[in-house]
């Protein structure tokens, strides 16, 4: 099993270093034949109009998409909860490619602009006790999941999801890889 | 619309400081005097945008005293991207800062591109909930600033020239002076804390970190796609490319072409095919010939 981390842009390296300590192997994906071998895939944080240009420019959407779900299970943290998205409520780039493959609709910068991130400590049942500290960074909302989607967690005061799954896909608006914890890392090396 | 903050939501953290810059990481942020040029570099894939009312070519050209823009501006921008918005406040004008947190920019530049406001003292950005980036000629000087509280640090390099050379100097002064410290042994670091000016506390936790305790982008000079991919594999985070873009024959080209270049910025076959046909490049400025008293990196202490 090899994890692939999408390295065009974004915090992808915080994710390897998650990985590296999970002693997990993992390679950076920047080009189409990186996802070869790769049989696990994590859309890092970053900007998610940058991240989905790049990968129109690098024929990544469509390989993706094929075997996402399938053979590939995706992991979206922030920026890759959105590309990996079948809608966006508002805050669209004009011209934002998306992967669209999962039965979640988005909202970007949900929060407000950057004074508005923030950290919060989340009860997400699948990884157990204590709770997990959520790093919130300019963070998209899921605003509603289809019928196929489970919901991992909330924010307990405003009810607004901040995780979801959908079989062997995984969408977390927050950032897993800045916290000091792996649990969540793990979770989806199980997936 | 923000949703209403609970009792167990913390904002604006030292974390959430410092993981904005992260999320930029492989990144290249354009300077823009328009929400058309804004909307350009967005297109193109810059990961943030730079508001400013004049180019640092600009800048340098006409003269006079250089501030922060006009708010109307700023807010024009915003309205016209989605991505972040950074804007630049003179060094030690904390109240040009409290402005622009004000009006909601995403990340303030205390840029030496500005004419100086205080000649010994930076903001105190710990005071701040938006994070700062701030710029360095070495390790100590950004040391210095990551202890005022920036949660992100440029390299200098020389703004408006179109020029590298400055941005090397910079760039590999402070990854040198990293790689020296991780060679001392424990007690000459608190010489080394002395000698370069930093506190000791972060002299220690670089040498055995073996990185700069925040992300550190290159500025000042970056012109051409080689140029954003050379600082990458000196050892950059990302890139800010200012008077390169929007002085050049072909703006939204060049910016597409450096936004490749600094992800690919490991395969020269990519850089090569991204760098044809772009036109003319800025035309730029030998450092040599920009009398002493012009030159923007020496300002900051």
């Amino acid at each position: 099993m090899t994890v692939g981390i999408l390295a065009l842009q974004g915090d992808f390296r915080e994710h390897l270093q998650v990985l590296q300590r999970l002693q997990a192997p993992a390679r950076l994906v920047r080009l189409p034949q990186h996802l070869e071998e790769v049989d696990r895939l994590i859309l890092p944080g970053g900007e998610s109009t940058t991240i989905g240009k790049l990968m129109v420019a690098y024929d990544l959407l469509e390989p993706i998409r094929r075997r996402a779900g399938h053979d590939l299970a995706v992991w979206g943290t922030c920026a890759g909860a959105i590309l990996m998205a079948r809608q966006i409520t508002a805050g669209e780039a004009r011209g934002q490619p998306l992967l669209g493959m999962m039965d979640i609709a988005v909202q970007r910068n949900g929060f407000g602009s950057q004074v508005n991130s923030f950290e919060a400590s989340l009860s997400l049942p699948v990884l157990g006790e204590p709770r997990f500290r959520g790093v919130f960074i300019r963070a998209p909302v899921i605003e509603s999941v289809g019928a196929g989607v489970d919901v991992l967690g909330s924010l307990p005061e405003t009810g607004t999801i901040v995780a979801a799954r959908q079989g062997r896909l995984l969408a977390a608006t927050f950032h897993p890889e800045l916290a000091s914890d792996d649990r969540f890392h793990r979770f989806f090396l199980e997936l | 619309m923000a949703k209403e903050w609970g009792k167990n939501m913390e904002t604006s953290t030292w974390t959430n400081k410092i993981g904005l810059p992260q999320m930029l990481k492989g990144g290249v942020i354009m300077d823009v005097v328009t929400p058309e040029h804004a909307q350009i570099a967005q297109e193109a894939g810059a990961v943030a945008v730079m508001a400013l009312e004049r180019v640092p070519a600009d800048i340098r050209a006409q003269g006079g005293v250089a501030r922060m823009s006009d708010p109307e501006l700023i807010l024009a921008i915003k309205e016209a991207v989605t991505i972040p918005v950074m804007a630049k406040v003179r060094i030690g004008h904390f109240v040009e800062a409290q402005v622009l947190e004000a009006l909601g920019v995403d990340c303030i530049d205390e840029s030496e591109v500005l004419t100086p406001a205080d000649e010994e003292h930076h903001i105190n950005k710990h005071a701040f909930k938006v994070p700062f980036v701030c710029g360095c000629r070495n390790l100590g000087e950004a040391l210095r600033r990551v202890a005022e509280g920036a949660a992100m640090l440029r390299t200098k390099g020389e703004a408006g020239t179109g020029n590298v050379v400055e941005a090397v100097r910079h760039a590999r002064a402070v990854y040198g002076e990293i790689r020296r410290l991780q060679g001392m042994d424990e007690n000459e670091r608190f010489a080394a804390a002395k000698t370069i000016q930093a506190p000791y506390e972060l002299v220690r936790q670089v040498a055995e970190s073996g990185h700069l305790p925040v992300v550190n982008f290159a500025a000042g000079g970056i012109a051409t796609p080689a140029d954003a991919a050379l600082m990458m594999q000196l050892g950059v985070d990302g890139v800010f490319v200012g008077s390169g873009i929007f002085k050049s024959s072909d703006p939204a080209r060049r910016a597409r072409a450096i936004v490749e270049a600094t992800t690919h910025y490991e395969d020269p076959a990519i850089i090569a095919r991204v760098s044809r046909g772009l036109g003319e490049p800025m035309h730029g400025l030998e450092i040599g010939a920009i009398p002493q008293e012009q030159l923007l990196a020496g300002r900051g202490w």
